[in-house]
């Protein structure tokens, strides 16, 4: 037994702590195309004080640390680049307030969406947070850690746009705490204390969020997905901003994809309207339809698919399907909701290339401020040639990305790279110096938003 | 190619115009219905055209079975005036589109269910008494488009994709080897007993009406079948216009296992339409007059007293389960109405 694993034992306990090759196992894997790369260690402490202990551990002997959290990322960003300990935070998922006339709750950052959704959904029907696109097993740490963007996109922008205040554990192993929470008054703020951003996107690579206060929405009574159709993909903007001037939307999302055929070559913008009664919904309906979208209608170059349905989130995933095997990953992009043609034409070429079925979504950020655009590729895990075609495809793509001035969301290392090369030189020096500061023994899930 | 056979001088000599004057959504007196139903057999335009809504429910209006509906489906294409918007023509022309591998061709003999495109509700029947001993075609949801009839194209004003596909269809189901084959939908029924022989396209096999087929099964099930006592609505769909003949069976199942089949306005030859396909048409005010029709049809059912909407048409289903549940008013497939009543589970 190595001493590190035994200081591991002793912070969380026997079960808690493992340096077993088929435990290991599981933690070496993305469910992307990464290869898989193998941590020593892994530990799944329980409080904040287990998890200082092992972060102090690290740093006291230079061992690299890789927060983890659901592991859905796909694009392989909590595997251990240079070995060490991944800290499975998932244990760490209480909820600690909920503040419903403030609307915002305080919980642990390992908590599930899945497990929050259900709690509000149980104890606070009227209140809802933005849960993101993914399999309800994310957590809220790891999607703050990658800027990622939810239910309520459209409404509010970013889930990091949603928060309220954070803590964190340093890689020094100290705590520190962000927004009103930091001066004894709360968790109802983040604003007005000076501006410490410097842990929000940064895949874990300068602290391990620990508690986050989450911003809480008005949840209505009934929630209805409305499709429209349009067949050239020039008219998507517009119909997005049309619906956006409404402001009523609470997810606005365009998708097409080859399978299955009704939707190839076709845009779906699937819309999220709520009411809390069928007059609001039918309002909502009225002026989506018949006055923002009529001229579509009238013309014929737009439809109405359907209304009133359950809401169902798009399910790219599905994609992983079109390839025996099961295996998917995808590049997603910020980038303006007036590039979702040149994305979509471009996308759909690279997927030709390398004979993968294209499935794109784009959703919008704010009110049309923005657009996460992502182009998944199917592979069958049991076939090195078509995982070698999505990997292909996917640099391709972040490539892409960068030609067409966007900016990829939750890269890769590749994509990192790229983003780097373009960096401006001074946001690059100051990157560099933030992590030096706060990192100085570089254990923070190296290789992550690494300036050379 | 398939070419309608639509004879003018029927209408010529019609003494009533019914297809057009009974249309629930168009307001024609018997004069300009005759004018109309002659321009379109003559190739010409006619605000009918634009006007049509779908509904099927003139091929039943029709007293000579002269096959109106067909007719004015046909024009629309042929003058290119579409009644949805042209991404709703492509996405539905392209939804039946086989994408999952070819069908298993289980050879069969005898009598035989078909659940075209419904092999999701395989669930609905398999185990059953009411199917018991019954082979099944397409019981694989991935493979089920090659079993789909085609005939929602009618409301695409598409007969050129119904009469290029069809074959194939009739061809693959021919080749279990059935002899007879119950539809699980009415609208495959229709296809093969209406639509084929209007267009003059073969099918080699007898097609047997699903509620024809329960009503018989229950009678050799009868000794186990337990009045349900319920009051009961019927929401006809559009297809069941294509096979007025086989609507007596409604009222003969009701009967058969005491539910009260309760009167309302919109029943049997008045039956209003779910307005699945009204909802997309490109004519202004199609989703506000979708929504008043739904409202019309559900409020009808209320006031009757309907403690259970029976459907057919799964289509239906989605359009109005819904909206007919959140009125109180409980949603049930026929299939399971009529499995309830021999003392089965329904899911």
């Amino acid at each position: 037994m190595s001493s590190i694993h035994q200081e591991l034992v002793n912070i969380v306990g026997e079960d808690y702590a493992s340096n077993r090759r088929e435990e290991l196992f599981t933690y070496s894997k993305d469910l992307g195309t990464s290869q898989p790369l193998w941590p020593e260690y892994v530990v799944a402490p329980k409080t904040t004080d287990e998890l200082q202990a092992v972060v102090r551990l690290a740093n006291e002997t230079k061992t690299p640390i890789v927060p983890l959290g659901g592991g859905m990322t796909l694009a392989g960003l909590a595997l251990p680049q240079q070995g060490g300990v991944i800290i499975d935070l998932k244990r760490m998922d209480k909820i600690l307030e909920v503040n419903e006339q403030g609307r915002y709750m305080v919980v642990e950052a390992g908590i599930s969406h899945g497990k929050i959704t259900s709690y509000l959904k149980k104890n606070h029907p009227n209140l809802m947070h933005s849960e993101p696109g993914a399999p309800p097993a994310a957590t809220v740490g790891g999607n703050l850690a990658i800027h990622g963007q939810g239910d309520l996109a459209h409404p509010y922008g970013f889930n990091t746009d949603m928060v309220n205040g954070l803590e964190v554990v340093l890689p020094t192993g100290d705590i520190a705490r962000f927004g009103s929470c930091a001066v004894g008054s709360g968790w109802y703020t983040m604003h007005p204390l000076p501006d410490i951003g410097l842990f929000l996107g940064w895949n874990g690579a300068t602290g391990i969020i620990t508690k986050v206060s989450l911003k809480l929405y008005p949840c209505k009574k009934f929630r209805e997905n409305n499709m429209f159709v349009v067949e050239n993909e020039e008219f998507v903007p517009d119909v997005l901003f049309e619906i956006s001037h409404l402001g009523m939307a609470e997810d606005l999302i365009a998708t097409s994809s080859e399978i299955p055929p009704m939707m190839n070559r076709l845009h779906y913008i699937s819309i999220i309207n709520t009411g809390d009664s069928e007059e609001e919904l039918e309002f909502k309906r009225h002026m989506t339809f018949d006055v923002q979208l009529a001229k579509y209608i009238r013309n014929g170059v737009g439809g109405i698919v359907s209304l009133y349905d359950e809401r169902s989130r798009p399910q790219v995933s599905k994609s992983a399907d079109w390839k025996k095997g099961g295996g998917f990953e995808y590049v997603g992009a910020i980038v303006p909701v007036s590039f979702y043609p040149e994305c979509y034409r471009r996308g759909s070429e690279i997927s030709g290339r390398h004979f993968i079925p294209y499935t794109v979504l784009g959703r919008v950020i704010g009110s049309c401020h923005s657009m996460m655009f992502s182009w998944s590729y199917a592979f069958n895990r049991a076939d090195d040639a078509t995982v070698k075609h999505a990997r292909d495809a996917l640099h391709e793509t972040d490539e892409l990305v960068m030609e067409l001035n966007g900016t990829i969301w939750k890269p890769a290392i590749f994509g990192q790279k790229l983003m780097l090369e373009r960096m401006d030189p001074g946001a690059l020096r100051l990157m560099k110096e933030v992590k030096k500061i706060l990192d100085p023994n570089g254990i923070m899930n190296p290789g992550n938003w690494e300036v050379d | 190619m398939y070419e309608l056979k639509f004879d003018p001088d029927l209408c010529m000599a019609c003494d009533t115009q019914d297809c057009l004057v009974k249309c629930q959504h168009m307001d024609i007196d018997q004069e300009a219905a005759r004018t109309e139903i002659l321009k379109l057999a003559g190739g010409e335009d006619s605000f009918v055209l634009r006007d049509c809504v779908t509904c099927y429910a003139c091929e039943e209006y029709c007293p000579n079975g002269n096959h109106p509906f067909y007719l004015i489906v046909k024009m629309q294409e042929e003058l290119g005036m579409f009644p949805l918007p042209d991404p709703l023509v492509k996405s539905g022309v392209q939804v039946g589109i086989p994408f999952r591998g070819e069908p298993v061709i289980d050879e069969m003999e005898g009598t035989a269910l078909n659940m075209g495109v419904f092999s999701p509700l395989l669930g609905r029947v398999a185990g059953s008494k009411l199917f018991e001993g019954l082979p099944i075609i397409s019981h694989d949801s991935r493979k089920m488009f090659h079993y789909f009839c085609q005939l929602m194209y009618l409301h695409y004003g598409k007969t050129s994709v119904i009469n290029e596909r069809l074959d194939g269809i009739i061809q693959t189901l021919a080749a279990h080897g059935a002899k007879e084959i119950v539809h699980f939908h009415d609208e495959c029924y229709g296809t093969y007993t209406s639509y084929a022989p209007a267009f003059g396209i073969e099918v080699p096999f007898k097609s047997i009406h699903l509620f024809e087929f329960l009503y018989n099964r229950l009678l050799e099930l009868k000794d186990e079948i337990r009045p349900l006592g319920y009051k009961v609505v019927y929401q006809r769909p559009c297809s069941s216009r294509l096979s007025s003949d086989k609507h007596p069976f409604v009222a003969k199942i009701f009967d058969l296992i005491s539910v009260e089949y309760m009167d309302r306005e919109y029943k049997d030859e008045n039956a209003m339409c779910c307005g699945a396909t009204i909802l997309g048409q490109k004519k202004e005010g199609s989703r506000v007059y979708c929504a008043e029709i739904q409202k019309k049809n559900i409020d009808d059912m209320k006031k009757a007293g309907g403690q259970i909407c029976v459907f057919n048409c799964p289509a239906c289903m989605q359009t109005l389960g819904m909206p007919v549940s959140k009125a109180g008013i409980m949603p049930l497939f026929m299939s399971d109405l009529c499995r309830l009543a021999i003392g089965e589970k329904v899911g």
